[in-house]
């Protein structure tokens, strides 16, 4: 088994040999199996032999000679017409190989991944796989699937990808910029599965918070002047930065207010904060810029009470003009209430009581209640907490309402 | 030998909600500890716990197989709220297993003993298995 160093540097590795290999045969399907082998024959040699000198042209011989076997196989036939360029031999395909525009490779491979005929759960799985370099086992226990339902949604996808004709193409600036959207959701979404499913200490899972921070660092390098990406690194680093402080012994979650801001990682605040910077000078304000512009607020600040409230009400406004979403104005309604004071933070939220987006969710009660808690109607507070945790599905946030519940309910009878 | 293990709760609401705070965290922590102590035995499969019934719905195949669903039924007493899956030696152990689960703190900190249902899982055939011989 390879060691740590090992397995990070074909991590690395994956997303250039692969985007090497489809530049050059096209087929993703049959290049990522042909990858995957190589990765791991390489991880099976290397902890042995040593990193040859040259790694990434000794995937490459590896999985071009895959690629060849796979070919020349009976059951092959159909790709044999394809690839008839495979049988120049595997040195000299190197070669050819070398002096590309590895840049170009990588980044479309990212599009590949996120192509929009794929569906938001294969999205993630194929960049974590083809990108990330992660194997199909990590995978599933990142989402807590069965191996084998991974494996199937993995093929699935690359099954569409050949349907949908996808290849490498030499994009215009506008298509290139609405393919980075969806590449930049898909990156949002896997950071955000890390974030709200880190329930329990399990070690074998991937910690896929960290995983999306890499991936949307390698394409921040590819990018370096998309203040889109720049905005959504920081985004990702400026919210990871509270991870130590957000939850308890137990796992139990541990609200903004209550946190203490001593855990918080100043280096990764300061790392976010540059690029924030950097995206913000280009004059750009993309909606992951003004949210990190949010985070940024909050991580600056020494305590709750002391947080630019205003500030960050107006950059709540800011992202409703881009796209009227309740869950923004939700946010929006909770800082009013900060700023403010409850009333009116209650004020904000009686509009989204009629909003059917919205009106049923327990983030809705939530908020409610801690509003109601802070203008003193306990009673009121009490009901809407517990109405929260009866509608929400995730555990540490239902044991968290029901505690608070709990406490309120203690002071109302004293 | 994998059972399931299903704990059932009376319809309506979860009581937990109404319960004070040091029960609640008593019962959350006897949970937490328990699927811990399941782990580190090599026993647990999976344990998920439910959302509240009263989301719940029951779904029927119509005429043309389309999926007609109804609210959940009053007459329904009790509800699931969770699982585990264990694979353990003995359906004995699997019983001691139930027992411990049953015994969860509840107000007071007296055990609730809640009913937990024991179903043995099917396995498939042994791998030498044939149906000629």
């Amino acid at each position: 088994m390879a060691d740590e160093s090992t397995q990070l540097l074909l991590r690395d590795l994956t997303p250039l040999v692969l985007g090497a290999m489809i530049r050059r045969y096209r087929d993703f399907a049959s290049c990522e199996d042909a990858v995957q082998e190589a990765l791991v024959a390489a991880a099976g040699s290397w902890p042995a032999r040593g990193i040859p000198h040259n790694p990434r042209a000794w995937l490459m011989t590896v999985a071009t000679r895959r690629l060849t076997d796979q070919v020349r196989a009976e059951t092959a036939r159909r790709l044999r017409e394809q690839l008839v360029v495979s049988l120049i031999p595997p040195e000299e395909q190197i070669a050819l190989a070398v002096g590309h525009n590895d840049r170009d490779d990588t980044l479309d491979l990212y599009f590949m991944c996120c192509h929009p005929a794929l569906t938001p759960a294969s999205q993630i799985a194929l960049t974590l796989r083809a990108v990330g370099g992660l194997t199909t086992l990590e995978i599933a226990r990142a989402f807590l699937v069965p191996e084998a339902t991974m494996a199937q949604r993995l093929s699935r996808a690359k099954q569409t990808i050949r349907d949908a004709g996808a290849s490498f193409s030499d994009p215009t600036r506008d298509e290139q910029l609405a393919r980075l959207g969806h590449v930049l959701r898909v990156l949002y979404l896997i950071f955000n599965e890390g974030y709200t499913a880190s329930e329990g200490a399990d070690l074998v899972r991937v910690d896929l918070s960290t995983e999306a921070i890499r991936v949307t660092r390698m394409l921040e390098q590819l990018l370096p002047d998309e203040p889109e990406v720049k905005g959504l690194l920081a985004l990702m680093l400026l919210t990871d930065a509270r991870r130590a402080a957000r939850t308890g012994p137990s796992g139990e979650l541990v609200p903004l207010d209550e946190q203490d801001r001593t855990c918080w990682d100043r280096a990764m605040i300061d790392d976010g904060t540059r690029l924030l910077h950097e995206a913000l000078s280009s004059g750009a304000g993309s909606a992951y810029v003004v949210q990190a512009a949010i985070a940024a607020l909050h991580d600056e600040a020494p305590s709750t009470e002391k947080t630019d409230w205003p500030q960050i009400v107006e950059l709540y406004g800011v992202l409703l003009r881009t796209a009227d979403n309740p869950m923004v104005r939700l946010s929006q309604a909770i800082a009013i209430g900060m700023a403010e004071g409850p009333h009116a933070g209650l004020a904000a939220l009686e509009p989204l009581a009629g909003d059917r987006r919205i009106a049923e969710s327990h983030r809705l009660d939530a908020a409610r209640a801690h509003l109601l808690e802070r203008a003193g109607d306990h009673e009121a507070a009490i009901a809407h907490y517990r109405r929260a945790a009866q509608r929400t599905t995730n555990t540490p946030e239902r044991d968290y309402l029901l505690l608070h519940a709990a406490r309120l309910a203690e002071l109302v009878c004293q | 030998m994998k059972y399931m293990l299903m704990m059932n709760t009376p319809k309506g609401p979860y009581q937990i909600a109404s319960w004070p705070k040091q029960d609640i965290e008593a019962h959350i922590g006897f949970m937490m500890g328990f699927a811990k102590k399941l782990t580190a035995s090599g026993e647990l499969v999976a344990a998920e716990g439910l959302s509240a019934p009263d989301q719940a719905k029951v779904v029927r195949a119509g005429e043309k197989g389309e999926p007609i669903t109804d609210g959940v039924f009053p007459e329904t007493k009790e509800f699931l709220a969770g699982y585990w899956i264990v694979d353990v030696e003995s359906p004995e152990r699997a019983y001691a297993i139930a027992a411990e689960a049953s015994a969860a703190p509840g107000p007071g900190g007296e055990p609730l003993r809640l009913p937990i249902e024991v179903r043995q899982v099917m396995a498939g055939p042994a791998k030498d298995w044939t149906p000629c011989t």
